[in-house]
This record gives C-alpha cells, structure tokens and sequence, in this order.
C-alpha cells in the first residue's frame, strides 16, 4: 500500500532578463526563486491497482515519482510505500520497486541489452532460476528476442522501451511506476506496451502507477486517474468522473471551442461522448488555469 | 559476500566495454609513445648542460617515462569517467539511485574498471617497444625482484588513490551547475603535483618536501621510482605509508561527502 500525506517539495530557480548586464549582475548577485512543485499532496493506494497519474507539463508528476522511489526528499509530509520511506533506507525500499523514466535509459549503451540483464541480475541478488523465468516470460510478452544480442544503441525507440521495461521488471517487483513509458512511440509499438502493462497488473498483481499526456493510455489502463496541476491533488476518481468534472466546469470553454471548430469545419459535433478525451483534457487544465 | 559480487560485476562490464574501444587504444599508444621520446630527449638535454645538478639516475629517469606512459590511462585525472559527470548532470542518475547499490562503490568500481582495462589494453605494446629501444632510451628491468612487488603493490594503492580522488571530482559536480571548471583546476594541479609532468626529485628542494606529503605523490611518484631503485629505503616506506594514509582519508572523506549530496540532490527535467 501506497500512502502520500501532506507532502510538499519545491526547487530554487536561479532568474534573470536576458543580456550581458543582466548576466554580469547575476555573477554577484542571483535572484533565487522558490518554486512550488508539490503542495499538499495526499493520496492512497491499495496493493494491485492500477493508476493513471496526469497532469499538464510542470505539475509535478515526475516529482511524485521521485519521491516515491526514493530519490527526492520531500521537504515536509510523510509517504509510506509497504511501510517503508523511501528516501530513509533507499536500498531496502528500491529492492521491491521498478521505475521506468520514459525520457532516460537504463541500459548501458555499448554492450547488448543482455549485457545489462546480467549486470542487473547481480545487482538486485535475483536467483538464478527466477531471472531464469522472469526473462523468459518477458522475452515472450515483449517480443524481445531478437533485441537482446543487440547494442542498446543501435535499437529504435521502441525496441528500447520494451527492453528497459523489462529491465526494470526483473527481480519481480511489487509495485511499478512508468513515467511517460509511451513517449514517442509508434502505435504498434504503444499497443504492445499498454497490453503488456495490463496483463502484468492483471496475472501478478502488481501495483501499477502510470504517468502520461497520452489519454489513450489512460483510457485503455487505468480505472482511477488522480489529476495534479500546480502541485496540487485537483481529482481522484474514474474516468467518468473527470468527465463530469470537465462539463462542469468546462462549458462556457467548450461551447466557445466548439463554435470554433464549427466555423471552421462547418459541422458542428453535439454528442458529449463523441468528444475526444484529449479535448476533454485540455479545457480541463484551461479551466482549472493549470497549465 | 553477494554484496561484492555486484561491484565485481560493474566491473567486469566496464571492462569489457573498455575493450571494445579499439581505435583509442591504437591512436593513444602513438601519442605516448612520441610523448615519452621526446620527453627522454628533453631530459637528456637537461642532463647534459649540466650533469651535476641532475636529481637521478638517467637510466631511473628513462624508465619514470616509459612506466608512467605505460600505465597513464590508469592514472591521468583528465580522463575521469565522462559517462558519471553526464549521468549528474542531465539527471540520467535518477536510474542509478533506484538500484540497491551504493553509490560510491558502484562508482569506484566503475571508473577503476575503466582505468584498468584502458591501461592494460595499452602498456603491452607500450612496453615492448620501451624495452627493446637502443641504449640510453630504453626501459630497463626493475632494480631487484622485491622491488619489482613492491612496484606493483603500490601501482595499485596508486590506482586507489587516483580513483578516490576521482570520486571528489564526481561528488563536487553534485554542487555545481557545469563541472568544467572544476575540473581543469583539478587535473592541471594533479598533473604538476602527482609527478606526471615531471619526476618530483626534479623540483626544488622545498617545494618537493611538501609535494611529496599530499596525496598527489602517491598516484605516479611513488610506484614508479621504486620501480628503478630511486626510492628505497625509509624514504620509500614512508611513501608507501602515506599512500595507505591518503587512500583512506580520501575514500573515509568522499563517502561522507557522497551521502551528503545524495540527500540534497535535485534530478532535473523530465
């Protein structure tokens, strides 16, 4: 179980105008800008469920993640994942958890991808006969088995994810958090990941928390979605839910939207559900000023 | 003992990985081996202009050269794991801190993985040309066999010193925005104080009395004039004893300095 209470984390940001005087100024003096990323986040999660975490760019999703994992410190707050802290005893805690940044490679770049299974396996301690078997069914679910005598950096950006997702899947973790795991991928290439991540939460329960601006992930994974934006918790609830939520307080927007697109197009769309929940979405983050 | 097994590992792949990277290897051995000539003459030069002034032997001179070209991959501070200092600064470490691993011992398995397979890729032939070149120029044997362990014993706790100096050099990047200019004041220091420009006997007396406390003489220095018999005696076990001393004083200090940074770190973008 995954429990968030009250947690707030901000950065300082160094500003300045642009231009050599200003650049000069800063040399003695930086002007220091605390930015909230996370205030008051709260949350729980039961063992084996699968959730959509998304929000606008900058929300503080990433910084959730890395909290969770154990590489931030937030500054105030308390968070239990199986009543560990993350960042208190980070090697115990990061020995039942796989993280997948979508942005980042885990793979080591020069040497085949089965080069850094191995390095994993004696990183992680995994017996030998359940790397045995976890590469094995992973090989079969990802279709990796061409890949894994190859350099990670002669693979494309698909056959890359499905390798550093079974990477970060080796020594059976329990709960695992994919941040942006789709980004930039083709659709067979996302249809592949998303079934992949569905029969996992489905055949071995793990917890799954997703991270993504891809609505069809969502709509295809997860059954609750926590909306953030400024660094707040803004919903917690299905997707349904945020439907409601977005005609709610979306209608002014979407109406003005959609005399746009009527002017523009000169048919005019009146079913609510036909609506794509990418538009859905974005007039949620414009009315809730979150972007 | 499974706690080990791990480090051996990063170990084993950085190497293996270091193996592959042929052509540097190639392109390195020339350079050194036109550095080191025209050091050897360098020297000579000094030498003959004024024979009395001369600190060593020069046989003991040639050799400092040749060992020290032989074995500079392992030493040289410039080439510090660029793929660490990448890893802090574009937040690619994010990975790494969600591994069951200590930091500083995966990264000092890793760069001396690195330095080892470099080095030992390129003294081979480094050393069969030293040792067949024509008289004045060529590498001789080593002053005795127990000079000859001893030389790689403390070419070893040479390694470790450079390495956990290394580690400072990674740990500090935690606390600046580019690690650059860190960087050149480090290695251009290190090259002058650690005896890879010139042998220390060849500084003035004073300045050398100091250099050779710092840590920075155990890196070339020490190993590599026990090697030609030039340092022995009480002189030499007191090298060999501030080698121990600084490896564990560097090693005690970057651990320290490495948790320190790993609480206020901030992994960026993404």
């Amino acid at each position: 179980m995954i429990t968030m209470e009250h947690v707030c984390k901000s950065y300082r940001v160094a500003k300045r105008n642009a231009g050599m005087k200003e650049a000069c100024k800063a040399l003695f003096r930086r002007e220091v800008e605390v930015i909230r990323a996370l205030s008051d986040v709260s949350f729980t999660i039961q063992d084996g469920e699968m959730v959509g975490y998304i929000g606008p760019n900058g929300a503080g999703k990433s910084s959730t993640i890395k909290i969770l994992s154990g590489i931030l410190t937030p500054e105030s707050g308390s968070c239990l994942v199986d009543g560990r802290i993350p960042w208190k005893n980070r090697t115990e805690h990061v020995r039942q958890i796989g993280v997948v940044f979508g942005q980042r490679s885990q793979l080591w770049w020069d040497v085949p991808v089965i080069d850094s299974y191995e390095l994993l396996k004696d990183i992680y301690s995994i017996p030998g006969n359940i790397y045995r078997n976890n590469l094995e069914e992973l090989t079969e679910l990802l279709h990796l088995q061409e890949l894994l005598k190859m350099p990670t950096r002669q693979l494309s950006l698909g056959q890359r994810m499905r390798c550093e997702i079974a990477a970060s899947l080796l020594h059976s973790p329990r709960i695992l958090f994919l941040d942006e795991p789709t980004i930039g991928l083709d659709a067979v290439s996302k249809l592949a990941v998303r079934e992949f991540i569905l029969r996992l939460n489905q055949e071995h329960k793990t917890t799954v928390i997703l991270t993504t601006h891809d609505m069809q992930d969502i709509e295809a994974l997860t059954k609750r979605i926590i909306l953030i934006g400024r660094g707040r918790v803004l919903m917690d609830g299905t997707l349904e839910d945020m439907r409601q939520l977005a005609t709610k307080h979306g209608k002014p927007e979407e109406e003005k939207l959609e005399q746009d697109h009527m002017k523009a197009s000169g048919e005019r769309k009146t079913e609510q559900d036909d609506e794509s929940l990418e538009h859905i979405v974005a007039s949620l983050y414009r009315e809730l000023d979150i972007v | 003992m499974t706690n080990y097994k791990k480090y051996f590992s990063f170990f084993r792949l950085q190497f293996n990985m270091e193996l592959q990277y042929r052509v540097a290897a190639v392109s390195g051995v020339v350079t050194q081996i036109l550095w080191g000539f025209m050091e050897c003459l360098a020297f000579r030069a000094f030498q003959e202009s004024d024979f009395s002034a001369y600190p060593m032997a020069f046989s003991a001179t040639v050799s400092y050269i040749w060992l020290r070209e032989a074995f500079l991959a392992a030493f040289t501070t410039w080439n510090a794991d660029g793929e660490i200092f990448d890893s802090i600064m574009n937040g690619g470490i994010a990975y790494e801190l969600c591994r069951p691993v200590s930091v500083y011992n995966m990264w000092f398995s890793k760069t001396a993985a690195g330095r080892i397979a470099r080095a030992g890729l390129r003294c081979i032939p480094l050393l069969a040309i030293a040792f067949i070149l024509p008289r004045p120029f060529r590498l001789m044997l080593p002053a005795g066999p127990q000079h000859f362990i001893l030389f790689a014993i403390t070419l070893l706790l040479g390694l470790g010193v450079t390495v956990a100096f290394c580690m400072f050099t990674y740990i500090l990047a935690f606390f600046t925005i580019s690690p650059q200019g860190l960087r050149m004041i480090f290695t251009s220091m290190v090259d002058f104080l650690s005896g890879a420009i010139m042998p220390l006997p060849f500084m003035p007396e004073r300045v050398r009395k100091i250099v050779e406390l710092l840590p920075f003489a155990g890196m070339f220095d020490v190993p590599l004039r026990i090697y030609s018999g030039d340092l022995a005696g009480a002189d030499m076990l007191r090298g060999i004893g501030l080698q121990c001393f600084w490896l564990i004083v560097l090693v005690v200090c970057g651990k320290a300095l490495c948790r320190a940074a790993e609480r206020r770190i901030v992994v960026q973008g993404g």
